[in-house]
């Protein structure tokens, strides 16, 4: 595969530095409710985190801090090199940069999966059609469902549906992909082919944040396995310590809890 | 202890197969939906007797209609007592009931800008016609005007250079911030328009005279003006309706203030207060001297009013969608414009059709209300013809009349909102 359809061209990779996401005393309250707490988490570029917790943890309002989808109310966020504040121009530059797959999809339903690949391409990014099309359509076959491109949202399985909503991040060419649950709406049939193609990003050298309960997914790709318990990270290590000899009593429970059956 | 050996597997699969034969048919359709039971067949009974006893009654009536007759008393004697419709009122007055007073050597320009109305409506509302066709939609409005008011054809062309005159100051100020950018492009187009248009449509006119005869607002009347009232009112009701939508849904205090306070006003006041507002108060507030067209008062006032209602019906499709879709399209980079104008809106008018034809055709009927403040669309003319001495006492004949045209223009904006709904249709629920 060209190196330009990866979205790490040269030039792009000029002037960066090695740090992918840098989070440092970050907190986010809903109301009066103590969200997220001090949260501190360093990304390096091509780095694969697998994040899991209970539900109510905090684990997708993080990820969603990164490309600002919630406003965190202190502390900082730097993602690619740029802080995240009100600047909507400095926002909109991270978004650019960050793709993000959803546990319900949220494809457009009114649009075709070529229109769905296409369209931040060439509003956002100003790409001539025909080459959206062309990136669409590659990474289309990437995900193995180039053949569905002229149908529309509704028409697919729930695993299709979700196999394109990766196409469609990655034709903006991100160089971070933050995943929210991908796989917790799914039929169990369909989970492993949302999770080969994720696997096949991992093995390209895509930085991941994974929002997940696949266990057997963050022990095959992930460098580094994060816990999160109210509001905030609890543990974290390198998957094969992280399931064998858990250090926090915490983290026991629930790994007792979500392997034990 | 269980007896029974659970234990079981299927040897072969079962292939589908046809439906069984004798279901359906009109026999059996009948037995289901007409004579379920004596309460179905008792109503069913007693509708088929009613549609009758109609037929049988308005049968005569229309069967002796009288299409040639000067008056209604010559109508009375052609009928000789036998009940039968004198359509001849709708035959003796139609030019009237089409145009009101406008001057009857100039109908073809009317005529000639309604058949245009159907070329410009025609990319609007079909997409199979190449996007080019749409520049004529977009020069339609100066040119319908400029045939049905007649005057210098210079005039609308510097009311459509205001519209370059923003576009050029937006473009050379929106590099800078696009708030800005708007403001100087509107400011910008209000000045031409106020100081700028007159003069120049007078200075070109004297280089290059394109004139038409005028025809004063006051001799516009009939179905012409229920169509220009009901049709400009309609185009320009959805974009700012649209606007007002976004605007009460707006995080920025001052904007949603605005299209909160503007909207629940409009929708607090009848049309027929507005109405009376702008054909006698805004007299009172505008500098002496000025001369503001009644019909365009007209047609800002019912604009307004159908906006505020449109603003509801299109708050509630964007209520409808999924915050998924506003964080997907958040999620990919689009700023609020493009999300809204790519994902949001596409989604949430097509939810919103048939609330925004309702408003639509509301509107429409409602344009009949400008006869209270004296100007004459057909309500207006039949009472004005029953007025007369040749046509005292005629009544059915000109409402059915006029009932039966609203009703075709009514029903097709129905028909068109059911064709645009199975066109949008991608569900596939």
């Amino acid at each position: 595969m060209s190196k330009t359809l990866r979205g790490l061209s040269p030039e792009n990779r000029r002037g960066l530095s090695e740090t992918a996401v840098e989070i440092t005393s970050m907190n986010k309250w809903y109301g009066d409710f103590h969200a997220l707490r001090d949260i501190n988490l360093t990304v390096r570029r091509g780095e694969r985190i697998v994040i899991c917790g209970p539900s109510g943890s905090g684990k997708s309002t993080m990820i969603r801090c990164i490309n600002r989808l919630e406003e965190h109310q202190s502390g900082k966020i730097v993602v690619d090199g740029i802080e995240l504040t009100s600047d909507l121009k400095k926002i909109e530059e991270v978004r650019r940069e960050v793709g993000m797959v959803f546990q319900h999809f949220n494809l457009f339903p009114h649009l075709t999966i070529l229109e769905n690949c296409t369209l931040a391409p060439i509003w956002v990014r100003k790409v001539p059609e025909r080459q959206a099309k062309e990136i669409a359509m590659h990474f289309l076959e990437k995900v193995r469902i180039p053949d569905q491109a002229h149908k529309y949202p509704g028409q697919l399985s729930g695993g299709q549906q979700q196999r394109v909503a990766i196409a469609r991040s990655l034709c903006m060419k991100p160089r971070i992909m933050l995943f929210d649950e991908p796989t917790s709406a799914l039929d169990p049939e369909m989970i492993k082919e949302v999770l080969d193609t994720m696997i096949a990003l991992a093995d390209e050298g895509m930085t991941m944040l994974c929002v997940t309960h696949e266990m057997g997914f963050a022990q095959a790709v992930a460098d580094r396995v994060i816990f999160m318990d109210q509001g905030q990270i609890v543990e974290q290590n390198e998957p094969r310590a992280f399931f064998s000899a858990p250090r926090s009593e915490r983290t026991r429970t629930f790994l007792g809890q979500i392997l034990g059956h | 202890m269980n007896l029974h050996n659970v234990s079981w597997v299927r040897q072969e699969m079962v292939l589908p197969s046809a439906r069984p034969a004798g279901q359906g048919g009109p026999r059996e359709w009948m037995r289901k939906n007409l004579f379920d039971g004596w309460l179905s067949t008792l109503l069913t009974v007693a509708s088929v007797t009613a549609i009758a006893w109609l037929i049988v009654a308005i049968a005569p009536w229309l069967g002796n209609s009288i299409w040639k007759a000067n008056s209604l008393a010559e109508c009375r004697q052609l009928l000789d007592g036998a009940p039968g419709a004198c359509w001849g009122v709708i035959r003796d007055r139609w030019p009237q009931l089409l145009f009101g007073f406008y001057p009857a050597d100039l109908y073809w320009r009317p005529v000639l800008a309604f058949a245009l109305l159907l070329a410009a409506l025609a990319p609007v509302l079909f997409r199979a016609l190449p996007s080019r066709t749409l520049w004529f939609s977009a020069v339609y409005p100066g040119l319908a005007g400029w045939l049905i008011w007649g005057g210098s054809l210079w005039f609308p062309v510097a009311v459509y250079l205001g519209f370059a005159v923003a576009a050029g100051l937006f473009a050379s100020t929106a590099r800078a911030s696009q708030g800005l950018g708007l403001s100087v492009a509107g400011l910008g187009a209000a000045l031409w328009w106020v100081y700028a248009a007159q003069p120049f449509s007078s200075a070109a006119n004297a280089v290059i005279p394109i004139v038409l005869e005028a025809v004063p607002s006051r001799e516009i009347g009939g179905f012409l003006l229920s169509i220009i009232i009901g049709v400009t009112g309609i185009a320009t009701s959805l974009p700012l309706g649209i606007l007002l939508a976004l605007g009460r849904r707006s995080g920025l205090p001052l904007i949603y203030m605005l299209s909160v306070v503007f909207i629940e006003f409009i929708r607090g006041v009848p049309l027929i207060t507005l109405l009376f507002t702008a054909s006698l108060l805004l007299n009172y507030f505008l500098p002496p001297g000025t001369n503001f067209d009644l019909i365009l008062r007209v047609v800002i006032m019912v604009t307004l009013f159908a906006s505020a209602y449109m603003a509801e019906v299109i708050r509630g499709g964007l209520a409808g969608l999924p915050c998924g879709q506003y964080e997907a399209a958040e999620a990919l980079g689009l700023d609020y414009w493009k999300a809204q104008r790519l994902i949001i809106l596409p989604q949430a008018l097509k939810i919103s059709i048939p609330g925004i034809v309702n408003t639509f055709i509301g509107l429409f009927k409602d344009t009949t209300l400008v006869m209270f403040i004296g100007l004459l669309d057909p309500i207006a003319l039949a009472a004005a013809i029953r007025a007369n001495t040749e046509w005292q006492g005629i009544y059915w004949e000109l409402f059915i009349f006029i009932g039966a045209v609203f009703f075709i223009f009514c029903f097709g904006m129905s028909r068109y909102s059911m064709y645009l709904e199975r066109r949008l249709k991608t569900d596939h629920r």
